[in-house]
């Protein structure tokens, strides 16, 4: 398999100046390849949330450089960033964050129709087939208040993929479930990995979940100290 | 460029999902602006029927001779004594006729000019009314009546009969209330005006004339204008005082310093005689706006605070629109459609609310002696107070939304995420 770069993080620093300058992030420097399934490990507060929000665009305070698919988003307009967020990136986090008021299927729609490259139809049918893909249709027009947690991590990965992104990132994704509800996420991310080529890039403080991806990247005190087995480029 | 009709969507849910609270934001600016249409159209109301009663009623330009001492002394006109102090003790006015001198052919040009909307004559003669054993001072005037109803609406001082009667009947009178109710006489009836002169002449009532001034009424009655002029013993150019309307009001103080000049007479115009009343509106209309003016304002602080309050509610909301792509722009135009449908529901139902409120005071009775054809409160309906409300609506719910919208605009989405 071609092994091209989708994620370039160069030499990234972040300092925090509340309530004293203390550096952060130091010299972090990795990336991601595309179908590549990569965790991110390390204690609290060694800064592993901290690089997944400058790697989601969310945050622009750091030094250094980021690419997503060979474009530098560093420096870019917070307009730009967002579009980039809503195309390229899809977001899991630890506390679904889906919007209450909406049905399931409005939430998973809603990046879509951000984007508004497609028709309202073609977005609502878009929506049906992810939530298809992750078994969760007969759910499509429930509040999204009303459904489980486990339930409501399926509709946020649906949400995450319906503008057909580069790479999911995710912060804790179960970090909040049970490990049966844990291992159905990780087994849709697994096959999203290997089915359509997405990469993945995981935080995460569960090692059983870790230790199923592709690769470990070990966080210590704002530096990385382990980057796990890359397999190397293939040029061919 | 974000496809509106997710940002509406967002901001309907929003909305319908807070029912109550985004209802009583609504009910401030109904409150607001209903309390402003109410306001103004009832005080514009009073406002036209007060400058009616006194400025349709009055000549833009009053031109009559006025008896004074000249200002001009014999002395004066000795080339000798013109360096010296002169001082003429016991000036009196010189006997002088009242009628105008060569007032048709001063009508007549008066017509012909284009600022000059008509004019009317009055020939007023002192008489005494007498009926039975009674006898009462008083003032007659004769007039053309249909005129003066076509240009200073005396047919809304007629009580009782009509002007047109009168044109009809050279033997009739449009008596004054107040003469009417001392001497116990009524429509039909007839009474006999003896002139200073001596002369009598016998009329018949055709009409009651109610100014609402007790002063005017007990004294002055109406009659054609060649029956004054019969009752003076005189012809018709027998005329003491000349009204004129004007299409511009404003120019009133110069046409009349200028007929003043040409003529030698004295002509007054309206600003001169009811400067006072000017103020009276102005001040009526100040007092309007402050009060509306405050109210929207109040309805605006309502707003803002519920709008506010709706943003911290919704930081988690945010936090997902921004990291799932959508710009700070989106997120400030979802709050500010939501302040700007707040106060366009709030708006109309105020307008309709204030509308309806308006007919109800419109058919409230009111009535007093001093104004005989006003049987219920004035109310001015006029649109251009909507549009304003309208106008104010939408302003003052923009600026109380703009600044909640701008703050969720600038939320860090990384700020809400960590904080959970």
């Amino acid at each position: 398999m071609n092994k091209e770069k989708v994620l370039e993080a160069r030499h990234i620093n972040k300092y925090f100046t509340e309530p004293v300058r203390f550096h952060m992030l130091k010299d972090i420097d990795f990336n991601v390849n595309r179908g590549e399934f990569v965790s991110i490990m390390g204690k609290s507060g060694c800064g592993k949330s901290t690089l997944l929000y400058i790697l989601s665009t969310m945050d622009t305070a750091y030094e250094g450089e980021l690419d997503l698919n060979g474009r530098k988003l560093t420096g870019l307009s917070a307009e730009e960033l967002a579009y980039v967020r809503n195309k390229e990136i899809g977001f899991v986090f630890q506390f679904h964050y889906l919007l209450p008021e909406f049905t399931v299927l409005e939430n998973v729609m809603l990046p879509g129709r951000k984007l508004a490259v497609k028709s309202r139809q073609e977005v609502e049918h878009d929506a049906m087939e992810k939530l298809k893909l992750l078994e969760i249709e007969q759910l499509a027009l429930k509040h999204a208040s009303r459904i489980s947690g486990g339930e409501k991590q399926r509709v946020a990965i649906a949400r995450a993929l319906i503008n057909e992104p580069s790479i999911i990132m995710g912060d804790e994704p179960t970090g909040n479930l049970d490990s049966r509800n844990a291992d159905i996420v990780f087994s849709i991310f697994r096959e999203l990995c290997t089915t359509k080529n997405l990469s993945m890039l995981i935080v995460t403080h569960d090692l059983d979940f870790a230790e199923k991806t592709d690769r470990i990247i070990e966080m210590a005190d704002g530096s990385i100290i382990n980057h796990g087995h890359q397999e190397p480029f293939n040029y061919s | 460029m974000t496809d509106l009709s997710i940002i509406m969507d967002i901001t309907r849910t929003h909305l319908s999902s807070r029912l109550k609270q985004s209802v009583i934001a609504a009910l401030g600016v109904t409150f607001g602006i209903g309390s402003y249409i109410i306001l103004v159209s009832f005080m514009t109301g009073l406002n036209v029927m007060l400058d009616g009663l006194v400025l349709n009623r009055t000549p833009h330009i009053h031109i009559y001779n006025e008896i004074t001492p000249s200002e001009i002394q014999p002395i004066d006109r000795v080339e000798d004594w013109t360096e010296t102090f002169n001082v003429v003790r016991s000036v009196k006015p010189k006997e002088s006729i009242e009628r105008i001198h060569n007032a048709l052919p001063l009508m007549t040009s008066l017509r012909k000019d284009e600022r000059v909307r008509g004019v009317t004559s009055w020939a007023s003669a002192r008489v005494f009314y007498l009926a039975g054993s009674n006898q009462l001072t008083g003032m007659v005037n004769g007039i053309e009546a249909l005129e003066e109803v076509k240009l200073f609406n005396f047919g809304d001082y007629i009580v009782e009969g009509s002007p047109a009667d009168l044109v009809k009947n050279n033997n009739g009178i449009l008596l004054g209330a107040g003469v009417a109710k001392k001497l116990s006489l009524g429509l039909g009836d007839k009474i006999q005006l003896s002139t200073v002169a001596g002369g009598i002449l016998p009329l018949k009532i055709v009409g009651i004339y109610q100014s609402g001034l007790a002063d005017v009424d007990n004294v002055q009655s109406f009659v054609n204008l060649t029956t004054a002029q019969q009752l003076n013993g005189e012809g018709s150019n027998y005329i003491t005082d000349i009204n004129v309307k004007l299409f511009d009001m404003e120019e009133a103080p110069v046409m009349a310093r200028q007929i003043s000049k040409d003529h030698d007479i004295t002509a007054k115009d309206i600003q001169d005689a009811n400067a006072q009343f000017e103020t009276g509106s102005q001040i009526r209309n100040l007092i309007t706006y402050a009060v509306s003016i405050t109210l929207l304002i109040v309805a605006g602080f309502g707003i803002y605070n519920i709008l506010n309050m709706f943003i911290y509610e919704k930081m988690n909301d945010i936090a997902i629109l921004k990291a799932t792509g959508f710009s700070g722009g989106d997120v400030r135009s979802i709050f500010i459609s939501q302040a700007l449908i707040i106060g366009i529901l709030g708006g109309i139902l105020g307008l309709i609310v204030g509308f309806f409120v308006s007919v109800l005071i419109s058919h409230t009775p009111f009535e007093t002696e001093a104004l005989p054809t006003i049987k219920t409160y004035p109310v001015n309906f006029d649109g251009a107070y909507y549009i304003i409300g309208m106008t104010f609506a939408l302003l003052s719910t923009f600026l109380a939304g703009y600044l909640p919208a701008r703050k969720a605009q600038y939320i860090d989405p990384v700020d809400i995420i960590r904080g959970q």
